[in-house]
């Protein structure tokens, strides 16, 4: 055999969509219904006493924030999952004996989690439109945002999958540090509405630079430059494969 | 026949220290059924783990099919075929999807005709529909060999295949290892069964703490396993052997009072009465006689035993 194992990667692929396939009805409803309670709740009974945000209606202001909120969420669950599942019940043994290289392993469970996650990205970008009026400045890099996002916290799910060695360790990641960095983010407000030494101190969160930047997509502003979010998201893209690099090259929790 | 496998000074210490190969040598010839006989933790499964890529070695090297296991991984990996020793299998999947997957993950196009056959020489063809948690114990083992079979492997490890096992579902695991041998698939078994070495294996090697203390051919264990030892009782000790007898294999023990006789079952003369005609003749008395077989089992244990002596 020679050049990368592309069946393997296709492999890999399929059956994990498969695997999403078989809980498609949670899958797929379970955002949609999500999303709705916060329109209802944050659109509709809130959002009716606030003023525009930026000169955006607060209804539509948090569309990008909600997206990019359950993306992370999928992402790094279903990513982590993925690999997760093969160490629990063993039978990681056959992709660890398998003529497959980091890089194939990655882009397989990788690239399946990403196609979920953006899938449910698309549905809630969708459901939206149901509630309010949104019209999207920059739609070519709204999609490549919400790839890269995927890809991005994909591959950061990934790495918790695999350092992770119990079901407690694998949900503490995304519910300590990510969901309060990404309410705290920006997702339902602007970071300019927070005095100042909340302000300086939210800017430490990389979280702001991401929302920010897909909001920028949609209304053409964010809270800080679009230059800025995009350096962002290629610092967690190249860290995180660092980290996987690194993770396959030392045998780290996958191989003894 | 030419070498399929072959391990040369191969270490393995794990972080914690402990030292599971200590310097293994080991040819594998393509087309036998090997089996790697040791107790628990003997270094068995990592020795298999390290050959089919799972665990790393320290030292040492693999070469698979001409293929060094670490610079030339997927040409040694895409040879090899592996059933480890738990039941691993994703349950919510249909047996035929599983083994499918398999044969796509080792890279081979697909290939409906050869999953079929598999499956049907594994009596598996009827569940392929199911799911893998409907499945016996012994079904699952099934699935788990198909998987490994499913990329036509030249080499098939099987860890510990009848560990777990019942006796008619072990008695059906022998037969079916016959019948991959047949099809020219080399077979590297571990067992702590000396039955089933014996049943099976062309060669048997034995592993403890992490050496290998033997590799033979089964048959000339079985020869070894043809001998007797006689064991007479004598009514008075005997401080050395006398020289009329030295043209029998005697030796004596227990501190003279036992004299043991080392004889072939299978010879035409055992020489049994001969030595009990000339006992007689030079007047050594005996109380009792004792015949035992020396078993594959024997030579384990003394193996093992000399091990844990030194």
């Amino acid at each position: 055999m020679s050049g990368p194992n592309l069946r393997a990667i296709w492999a890999i692929y399929t059956f994990e969509l498969h695997r999403f396939r078989r809980t498609l009805l949670t899958g797929l409803l379970v955002p949609v219904i999500t999303t709705s309670l916060y329109f209802v709740v944050f659109g509709g009974a809130i959002g009716s006493r606030m003023t525009e945000i930026d000169g955006i209606p607060y209804a539509a202001f948090i569309v990008p924030g909600l997206i990019m909120m359950s993306m992370f969420t999928e992402s790094i669950f279903n990513a982590s999952f993925g690999i997760y599942m093969p160490k629990f019940t063993g039978t990681i043994y056959e992709l660890l004996s398998a003529p497959v290289s980091a890089a194939e392993t990655v882009t397989a469970y990788v690239g399946a989690a990403a196609t979920k996650a953006f899938i449910v990205g698309i549905i809630i970008f969708a459901t939206a439109h149901l509630f309010v009026d949104i019209s999207v400045a920059h739609p070519v890099a709204m999609i490549a945002f919400m790839v890269l996002i995927a890809i991005s916290f994909c591959l950061f799910g990934f790495i918790l999958g695999i350092w992770a060695q119990s079901f407690e360790q694998l949900q503490v990641i995304p519910m300590l540090i990510i969901m309060p960095m990404t309410f705290l983010g920006g997702a339902f407000y602007s970071i300019h509405m927070l005095a100042d030494p909340w302000r300086t101190i939210t800017l430490f969160n990389p979280i702001v630079y991401l929302i920010s930047g897909f909001r920028w997509t949609f209304f053409g502003k964010g809270d800080v430059g679009i230059e800025y979010s995009i350096a962002f998201i290629a610092a967690m893209l190249a860290l995180c494969l660092a980290v996987v690099g690194w993770m396959f090259r030392s045998g780290y929790r996958l191989k003894k | 026949m030419a070498s399929i496998i072959t391990i040369s000074g191969l270490t393995k210490s794990y972080a914690s220290g402990f030292q599971a190969l200590k310097g293994v040598d080991l040819s594998i010839e393509e087309g036998e059924i090997f089996a790697l006989l040791g107790p628990n933790g003997a270094g068995k499964t990592t020795l298999i783990s390290i050959v089919c890529g799972n665990v790393r070695p320290s030292g040492g090297g693999v070469t698979v099919a001409g293929h060094d296991i670490i610079r030339s991984y997927r040409g040694a990996r895409s040879a090899i075929g592996l059933v480890p020793q738990e039941l691993s299998t994703d349950q919510f999947e249909r047996v035929i999807d599983t083994v499918a997957f398999s044969r796509g993950l080792f890279g081979k196009p697909r290939n409906d005709a050869y999953i079929e056959k598999v499956l049907r020489d594994l009596s598996l063809w009827d569940k392929r529909n199911s799911k893998i948690l409907e499945l016996s114990g012994g079904m699952k083992r099934r699935v788990m060999i198909a998987k490994a079979l499913s990329h036509e492997p030249r080499v098939l490890f099987l860890d510990e295949p009848t560990a777990g096992v019942d006796v008619e579902l072990r008695r059906d695991m022998w037969k079916l290892i016959g019948e991959l041998r047949e099809t020219g698939v080399t077979i590297i078994l571990t067992t702590h069964y000396i039955e089933e070495a014996e049943e099976m294996a062309d060669r048997v090697g034995v592993i403890n703490k992490g050496e290998l203390m033997l590799v033979e051919d089964k048959d000339v264990l079985m020869r070894k396993l043809g001998q007797k030892t006689l064991t007479i009782a004598l009514t008075e000790p005997l401080s050395a052997v006398p020289d009329h007898l030295a043209e029998w294999d005697v030796s004596l023990k227990a501190e003279g009072n036992e004299m043991e006789y080392l004889f072939d079952t299978r010879a035409e003369r055992t020489g049994v009465s001969s030595l009990l005609r000339k006992l007689g003749d030079l007047g050594i008395g005996y109380k009792d006689l004792n015949t035992r077989q020396s078993s594959l089992e024997d030579i384990f244990v003394s193996l093992v035993h000399r091990e844990q002596m030194a």
